[in-house]
């Protein structure tokens, strides 16, 4: 049986499925890292003492990675214009643009945990690096799975585009709602975590 | 810029996007000053209070931009935001809960 509505809108939401679908997701996304900034304000509040981000993360590192991630949104946004001008070559050029942003935002990371790591700064080791691991930690998983999927409709899920494209088009436009999202929540996270 | 969009893509609408992708460039320059207005503000060491009420209000616009652009919360659909009240709703309780915590107990006491 087929999916109802992927193409044309319902009638009483005026929205497809896939619409009203990733936005209910989004808003269950919000209160996942909500319950955490509320958490890390709990955390904070209560110390004696916190350190200032700057004075043990990489903020020059920090700062490349949110120029990537919004980057990134931009390459997304694109890919998704292209579609609706019918440039599906263009698409693939933005799409794969925005895949290999997330992969240098994620290789950063991979460096930064590395030499935290090296300098035997765990999550056990205090309240800050507990909390920042885990937001930031979650942080990327988001990141990784917005690349498997985004991957996914540069490569093989992109033989849509030649038997349905405005289907096609709606899911690019479901999967750039989640990454923006991602970009949203590390707009946050960078002054949260690094400069405060 | 909403959903109806990904339903119709007539040449009219074509020359509709050209004008929003114009608006994304806009918007990712402004995002950029942001970024650097964020770290630059930063170096200047002010009290806490402060610095925090400076970076959650130049994220807040970072934010808003890329929550009303890219993700065209600007031109959606009632039900998206009848949605996202309840959803601001519920993640405004749950950031309340520390400050509650913090109030020696008056409101839940």
């Amino acid at each position: 049986m087929d999916i109802p509505y992927t193409v044309e809108v319902r009638r009483d939401t005026g929205l497809t499925n896939g619409k009203i679908g990733i936005w209910l997701f989004l808003a269950s996304e919000v209160m996942l890292f909500g319950a955490l900034f509320a958490s890390y304000i709990l955390i904070r509040v209560g110390a004696p003492s916190w350190p200032r981000g700057d004075t043990i993360l990489d903020v020059p590192l920090a700062t490349f990675n949110t120029i990537v991630l919004i980057s990134s949104s931009v390459t997304m946004v694109m890919a998704w214009a292209s579609l609706m001008r019918r440039r599906f070559g263009t698409f693939r050029i933005y799409m794969g643009g925005t895949v290999l942003l997330g992969l240098v935002f994620l290789v950063v990371k991979y460096f930064e945990y590395g030499h935290h790591l090296q300098l035997g700064e765990y999550p056990s080791t205090n309240n800050f690096l507990a909390i920042y691991y885990t937001l930031t930690g979650l942080h990327m998983l988001h990141v990784f799975g917005g690349m498997v999927v985004n991957a996914y409709f540069w490569g093989p899920g992109a033989k849509l585009w030649k038997t349905n494209p405005v289907w096609f088009t709606n899911r690019v436009e479901h999967s750039g709602l989640f990454w923006h999202f991602v970009d949203l929540v590390w707009i946050f996270l960078f002054p949260t975590l690094y400069l405060l | 810029m909403a959903s109806d969009h990904a339903t119709d893509m007539t040449s009219d609408h074509a020359v509709d996007i050209d004008k929003h992708v114009r608006v994304y460039i806009t918007v990712f320059v402004a995002l950029m000053v942001l970024t650097i207005v964020t770290v630059a503000i930063s170096r200047y060491h002010f009290p806490v209070p402060i610095a925090v009420t400076i970076a959650l209000v130049v994220a807040t616009i970072k934010g808003s931009l890329v929550a009303c652009y890219f993700m065209h919360l600007i031109s959606e659909k009632k039900l998206i935001y009848a949605v996202l009240a309840l959803t601001v709703a519920f993640f405004a309780v749950l950031l309340a809960l520390p400050v509650l915590t913090y109030s020696d107990g008056y409101w839940i006491r």
